[in-house]
Order: C-alpha cells, then structure tokens, then sequence
C-alpha cells in the first residue's frame, strides 16, 4: 500500500512544480532562505523592517555545487534515522541568480563519485524517513542528468 | 603599554579529559591555579566572569555565579555569559571591559565544561522553529558535516589533500606531547590519519575534534595594578567578538544557506578575517609581527584556512607552510604549539581561556617541552555558532 506523502516541514518548499520557497523583501530585493518574516536583515534597506517588505519567493531550481559531504556515522535525534543507518550525502549548491549557497542533502542513488565541485545540480525532493502512517518529503539536491 | 591594555597575570587550567566528573571541579581548580599564579587570594577578585555550558543544567547558565558559590560568596560582582565556542572569550571581554571602564582592578574568568560523548546534539526538546534543531532535522547536518564541506571546498580551491590535513594532525599531536594538560598525548603518524575511520569524506576521525571536559582561568587586572606590583606582565592588546557583516557569504554551523549577496556587495573581509582584522587594528600590531597563533582547529583542514583568515599567509599558501615546517614549533610562525584542539578536544567554554593561557605561557617563557623561542606577540581565535566568534590578541 502506498503510504501517504507529506512534507518534512511547512512552507519552505513545494513538491508540484518542485522549489524551494523562501521570502524576499520588497524594498532592497534581497531574497531569504529558509523564509524570513520578521524583518529584512539588510542593515542598508530602507524598509519598514516590520516584515511587510517580505513576500513569498520561490529560488531558482539550478546551480553549481559549491561543496558536498557524506555521513557514514548515524547523527543524534532530532534525525529520524532508518534502522539500519544508511549513509546520506549532503550538498551545497550556489544559485547564481541569487547569489546564495543552499544545503540540501543529495538524492538517494547519488554516490561521492558522481559529485564534483562546479558541476550543475538541480533540486528534486526525496523521503527524508517514515513511520507507519507516512513518508515525510524533503528538498534535495541531485546531478543535472 | 596603551590605555586599552590590560595584564594577563595568573593563568589556571585543569587538564582535559573525559573525567566524567562535575564541571565545576574542573572550573573551580583552575581558578585556584591562576589565583596562586597571580600571588593573589580569591578575596582580592573584585569581578568574576563566568563562561556558561549548555550542558550541565541550570548551575552551567548561571556559571559565573556557579563558581563563585563554589569559591565560596564573596560579595564580587558577577556575570555569566553564553557565545557558543566563543563563550571564554566573551567572558574576558566582559572583564575587560569593567577593568577599562575602571570599574574594577582584578578580575577572575573561569570557564569549564562536562562533555557529553560522541556527536554534539541539539539541547533537549522538540523545538522547530529552532535552527540548530532543525538541521540535524531536515537535513542530518552533524557538526562535522559543516567542517567537511568546508574541507572540500578548500580542496576544490587549492587542490589541497587529506595528507595535507593529516599532516596538521601530526604535527599537532607533536606540540600535545609535551603539555600536560592535553588530553591526548601522542604522537600521530600521517598513515594513522589516513586508515582512521571516514566521518564526513573528505574527513577522518583523527581529522575531527573530539569533545572534552576541561577547565580554564585567567586573573586579568588593569594596567595600574600590575604595575603596583612592580610587574611587567603579558597584556591583552587587543579583543574583537564583533558580528559578521551583511551578507555572510561563507556557510557556517548551523546555516541552512548563506544570506544573498544579490543586493549588497560581500565586504573586503569575512567574518573569520574581520575579527582578526579588528585585534590586530587595536593591538597596533600586523599579522607579520605574529610570534605564534592558537587558531580553531575543529578540524585539521580549518587550521590551514585560519592561518590565511589571519593574514599569516595567502588564500591557498597554508599547505606550504605546513609542508615546510613553518608552523611547527621552531618554525617561523608556530600554529597551535599547545596542541591546538587536535590534542585537547574541545571543553567549550573553557577552550578560548585555554588559549590565551597557553598564549600567556608563551610569552612568560614558561611552555617547557614546547616553548616558542622569543616569543613578543600571540593571537588566538575561535568561531562558535550563530556568528559569534572572537579574535584576542595578547603581546609582551
């Protein structure tokens, strides 16, 4: 039976189209991710800085891989973990638009081996980890084919 | 001597380890060593500063007043503060400053901490809208996660190697030999490194810090009083826990991303070079003039970036220096000639006062086994989480 799937979190992205959704502020432009709605934390933006500057913003699904890593130990809770641990990858990716570096971890299948620094990568989303009534979706980031 | 210095003149610690014993035991001996060090007696401390755990319950948040009650109350005045790793450093700034501010003339700073084994987790409790909860979360980003991203970037970059990293791991588990309040106190070989177990490629266990206990203290009083004593001490010359600068461009723990720099240009420095930046600018001393530097080495690899956030090298040289036995004591610029982290392990809030006691040591002559040769100026520097850090420089 297929589980039903449900987001690891609220709000910080959207699984149709897929992309990673944070806030961006009216005034200065600069965009905010994981979403920001207190206040634009540009000290140069002349802004209300009360958070009405900020609306939503969805990030550019590409970019270049600034950085990665492998787990091979099981990290403490709050991580759900598969019993047993499977060693996950997580990787850092530049989106050139927005001039900011994004932590993802890499879609399951993706070895160290496919990995280089520079290379273009994409956001997908993958199961994070289940339970019996559900498996709960995360952005991740994966090699551009 | 300029009229922002203040004298260095007990210096106290407990060795690390992992004891497995209370954390103020640790913090309450090293106090009494750099009480006896300073020829003082713990009624003459006017302010004690406190360096908090998060670890140890409420006597760790409250730790300033925790190691007064254990010195036994004495009516100084008091504060407990919490920076992350940089918590040691903020505590010697809070004594700083009442001492500038002429407030007080001796101070005490103690910080000390009992570590949990293994990975360091989020506090207790299910908190998400709390970043440092949610990485580990969402996306399983262990400490050493964040140091191997950095390590492959430093790579990618400069085409450094894991020999290179092993290499800093040899050499400063040489410098650990010889003191005795390292925790490990071995000497490593490169091929160690190399067959200890993958963490997060591209580093290895002996890459990665473990986590101690430990304790550390300093007596700080102002200028005048040192000179009353007819002494002519150590001084801190300069100390920065400033902020990074809109937009941090560089991804530290426990960021899920970095801020944009799409609407305003990333400064002439990062964070890590700005707090250097700032110590040196107050101690009026430059980078060239540095006799030895007590960098962060969470990992092997974040030495060789803090040798060029410093200035003691280039962006991409630090790989030769270490090659070329610069950095090893006896070299022209020793990096961590206590040990670094590599042989202690990180005791949190006693790790930045553990530093500017192996700094003052230097200085005083008094590192035996590991003395750095006419020793005239040291800089230490530390990074915690959520953009605390600091720089502290200390001359003679």
């Amino acid at each position: 039976m297929l589980k039903e799937r449900r987001l690891a979190i609220e709000g910080w992205f959207t699984t149709d189209p897929v992309a990673l959704l944070g806030t961006r502020c009216g005034s200065c432009g600069t965009p905010y991710f994981p979403r920001n709605e207190l206040a634009c934390r540009n000290p140069g933006c002349s802004g209300p800085k009360d958070g009405s500057e900020l609306s939503e913003y969805a990030f550019g699904t590409r970019g270049t891989l600034w950085s990665y890593a492998d787990a091979r130990y099981k990290p403490p809770a709050p991580y759900v973990s598969p019993d047993p641990f499977r060693p996950y990858l997580l990787a850092a990716v530049e989106l050139a638009e927005e001039k900011l570096v994004i932590l993802g971890q890499v879609a399951p299948g993706v070895s160290l081996d496919d990995l280089s620094v520079g290379q273009e990568m994409e956001l997908t989303v993958g199961t994070l980890y289940e339970d019996d009534e559900a498996e709960y979706v995360v952005w991740m980031w994966s090699p551009v084919a | 001597m300029s009229s922002r210095d203040i004298a260095v003149i007990g210096t106290g610690m407990h060795p690390w380890g992992k004891w497995g014993r209370n954390f103020v035991e640790y913090g309450l001996a090293a106090a009494r060593e750099a009480l006896a060090d300073a020829g003082l007696s713990w009624r003459d401390v006017q302010y004690v500063a406190g360096a908090d755990t998060i670890r140890n319950g409420y006597p760790g948040f409250i730790a300033g007043a925790t190691f007064a009650q254990a010195l036994g109350w004495s009516g100084a005045q008091v504060s407990s503060c919490y920076a992350a790793c940089a918590s040691g450093a903020q505590a010697i700034a809070n004594a700083r400053a009442q001492i500038l501010a002429g407030l007080c003339d001796v101070a005490l700073v103690v910080g000390a901490d009992a570590a949990p084994k293994g990975f360091f987790a989020p506090v207790g409790g299910d908190r998400p809208d709390d970043p440092d909860w949610l990485r580990f979360r969402l996306l399983g980003a262990t400490n050493p996660m964040y140091f191997a991203l950095a390590a492959r970037r430093r790579m990618a970059l400069y085409g450094s190697t894991v020999e290179d990293f092993a290499h800093v791991k040899v050499k400063n588990s040489r410098h650990g030999l010889a003191n005795p309040n390292a925790r490990y106190r071995k000497q490593v070989a490169v091929e160690e490194v190399l067959e200890s177990p993958v963490v997060a490629s591209p580093l290895r266990l002996l890459d990665i810090c473990a986590t101690s206990d430990g304790g550390a203290a300093l007596v700080l009083t102002s200028a005048e009083f040192a000179r009353s004593r007819g002494l002519h001490p150590v001084r801190i010359a300069g100390l920065s826990t400033r902020t990074p600068a809109f937009p941090k461009t560089v991804i530290d723990l426990p960021d899920f991303a970095t801020d944009s720099a799409m609407t305003v240009d990333p400064g002439e420095r990062t964070f890590r070079e700005s707090l250097a930046h700032d110590a040196f600018t107050q101690a009026g001393v430059a980078p060239s003039d540095v006799s030895l530097a007590e960098v962060y080495d969470l990992s092997t690899a974040l030495e060789l970036d803090w040798m060029e956030d410093i200035g003691l090298c280039a962006k991409g040289e630090a790989e030769s220096l270490l090659r070329a036995g610069e950095t090893t004591i006896g070299g022209r610029i020793p990096v961590n000639p206590s040990g670094g982290l590599a042989s202690f392990g990180e005791a949190i809030p006693a790790q930045a006062i553990a530093q500017i006691c192996e700094l003052t040591r230097q200085l005083q002559g008094r590192s035996e086994g590991r003395q750095v040769e006419d020793a005239t100026v040291g800089i230490a520097v530390n990074q915690g989480l959520f953009g605390h850090g600091s720089a502290t420089v200390v001359v003679r």
